[in-house]
């Protein structure tokens, strides 16, 4: 039996390299002994896309992308479908575990420094798949053409109409009409379904070629590939991907499941933070929700967008909103060239940066809430106190993670 | 991989021009084949043709009330105002941030304090000039959640923009102008033309 399957592997490698990438990427891909909890969520993060290709997959065969049938067939979807009640509870679910996962693998790299050199490109192109995360969450949540899906269209829209010049023309080209419309659903459709998945599914493998180029960063920072077994070539630091973490992540795979199929059954809404009262109201094009606010996981940079109440330097503040809120995601991309730390990994930094870093991610917290909130002057002013600390996490980076007493690295890992 | 970028430097003068002149034409067809392709997201001749002005009947439309009409997919607001609501348009003016109207957000014939043809009767699209959410109207006053300076007007839940009851916005809020008037026109007294001046361009 054996034989036979040697014999059918050795006929295969003569013409696909099967074995070799099968070693080069899991089972001698060696990968730092030292990975924590925190090493879940890359793995996670697979998983969760592959139930959205899925389970999306099935929802086009029952979804119409036409804004007069969108809102029923969704209901036709929930009451009258087998079983489609959880495809689309497992989608839903899916799009908000989505950012919880890719939160979490992100602020592991903020923690660890796995964004700095070797690693710039690394965390660029993560970048890139968080981007086109965003506009695969904006694009899905207007197709149930519900009263959310309809003004928060509406609102992200207008944001390229602030754009000076172009702004206008840019909009009617986005949309496909002057306002808001059939032609915007059926457009945006094809992106959710068909544009998005291709170039995330072409990032995440771009992703997963560059992290095996340089390897993976660890809790300690330390680089394995620095100190290798001479007879061997192998890290002496590192394990085999595979059976090690392969292992490893099916427990997390196990835990995560426990969660997300409790949140599955027992509260698919999430008391609104997942699915919106306001979106079981079919889009009313005449009458905003008396109170509107994206997903919770927009509502951070949403805060910031209305923030910004003021005109200064001769641009109006709703330019300058726009411009913070854009300018709140893409400024992580200057992450690696920001921190100047000798150190790479928070165990060896100093209490400067965990500070900064324990403000930082309060801030998020407290945007996110706000923009949970209806605006008053207090949260206005709260939200504007809370947008200058999340940007100075990062504009002052250079100066205080160079100053910061931090502790030497160690050259090899400990246990 | 190195090797195939230093060929580069081997080639004769001839070759890299014809290289060079080959990337460009590949350029532009590229930049051809585009343009069909982006152009074809442009709005439609139907959505074009689809911007036709609306009539309303406005008899049964009492001094305070609001009516909402819907024109080229936008809401179009129609506010009867009482003499009450017109007062206020003068107490709230030194917190406006363009009292008098001066972009071009309106006809000329509404470029005025009232922002109207007929003092009373408000025409307006019922849509933030900020990201595009339609404010609500809220002819309470002095109301708990919007403070004791609040004269009337309207406040979009959205982001926090206020206008005031001539479409005109308020100082220190997102939105930068005051809300459009669309062309509108009495074709008698109670017949109003909202989208174009005159029957007969319709």
């Amino acid at each position: 039996m054996s034989n036979l399957f040697n014999s059918m592997l050795g006929w295969v490698d003569k013409r696909f390299p099967l074995s070799s990438n099968w070693k080069a990427h899991l089972s001698e891909y060696y990968a730092p002994k030292n990975f924590n909890f925190w090493y879940f969520f890359g793995s996670l993060a697979l998983l969760v896309l592959v139930n959205q290709l899925i389970t999306g997959i099935f929802l086009t065969m029952n979804y119409k992308p036409d804004a007069s049938m969108a809102f029923a067939s969704v209901e036709y979807i929930m009451r009258d479908v087998d079983y489609g009640w959880l495809i689309r509870y497992m989608h839903s679910t899916g799009a908000s575990m989505f950012f919880v996962v890719v939160y979490l693998h992100m602020f592991r790299g903020m923690m660890y420094g796995s964004y700095r050199k070797p690693r710039e490109l690394l965390w660029l192109v993560g970048m890139a798949i968080f981007f086109v995360l965003m506009s695969l969450a904006f694009t899905g949540y207007i197709l149930p053409w519900g009263q959310m899906s309809y003004w928060g269209a509406q609102v992200i829209v207008s944001m390229f109409g602030a754009i000076p010049m172009i702004g206008e023309t840019l909009q009617q080209w986005l949309l496909g009409d002057f306002t808001l419309s059939d032609a915007a659903l059926n457009r945006f459709f094809a992106y959710h379904v068909v544009t998005l998945p291709l170039v995330l599914l072409v990032l995440v493998f771009v992703h997963i070629l560059a992290l095996h180029e340089t390897g993976s960063n660890n809790p300690d920072g330390v680089e394995i590939k620095e100190n290798k077994n001479a007879a061997t070539g192998i890290p002496v630091d590192g394990i085999p991907f595979h059976p090690y973490y392969t292992v490893k992540d099916i427990v997390g795979v196990v835990v995560f499941l426990f969660v997300f199929c409790g949140i599955i059954f027992f509260a698919p809404e999430m008391g609104g933070y997942f699915l919106e009262y306001n979106n079981f109201i079919p889009a009313n094009t005449l009458q905003t929700p008396d109170h509107i606010a994206p997903v919770w996981y927009f509502t951070p940079y949403y805060s910031m967008l209305r923030a910004v109440t003021v005109n200064f330097l001769g641009v109006d503040a709703k330019l300058w909103g726009v411009i913070l809120m854009a300018g709140s995601v893409v400024i992580f991309c200057f992450l690696p060239w920001l921190d100047r730390s000798p150190v790479k990994s928070i165990r060896y930094k100093g209490p400067y940066f965990k500070i900064a870093l324990v403000l930082f991610v309060i801030s998020f917290f407290v945007l996110g809430w706000l923009g949970t909130k209806s605006p008053t002057p207090l949260y206005t002013l709260l939200a504007q106190i809370f947008t200058i600390i999340y940007f100075a996490f990062f504009v002052l980076m250079p100066w205080y993670s160079k100053i910061d007493r931090t502790k030497p690295e160690p050259k090899r890992l400990k246990e | 991989m190195a090797d195939s970028f230093s060929i580069n430097e081997r080639m004769s003068g001839r070759r890299k021009f014809l290289v060079a002149a080959t990337s460009v034409a590949g350029g532009v067809a590229g930049a051809a084949i585009a343009t069909p392709f982006l152009l074809s997201m442009m709005p439609s001749e139907r959505a074009k043709a689809a911007g036709a002005p609306v009539e309303v009947d406005i008899s049964k439309l009492e001094p305070g009330m609001l009516l909402m009409v819907e024109w080229r997919g936008k809401v179009v607001w129609v506010l009867n105002r009482t003499p009450e609501m017109l007062e206020s348009l003068v107490k709230v003016e030194s917190n406006l941030a363009d009292p008098n109207s001066e972009k071009n957000q309106q006809p000329e014939y509404a470029r005025n304090r009232t922002r109207s043809i007929k003092p009373e009767i408000l025409v307006t699209e019922g849509v933030c000039t900020h990201l595009g959410c339609s404010p609500v109207f809220r002819k309470d006053i002095a109301p708990a959640d919007l403070g004791p300076d609040w004269q009337g007007g309207f406040f979009c839940p959205c982001h926090g923009s206020k206008f005031d009851l001539a479409g005109r916005v308020f100082k220190n809020v997102p939105a930068p102008t005051n809300m459009v008037v669309p062309p509108h026109a009495y074709l008698s007294d109670s017949r109003l033309l909202i989208g174009s001046e005159s029957e007969g361009s319709v």
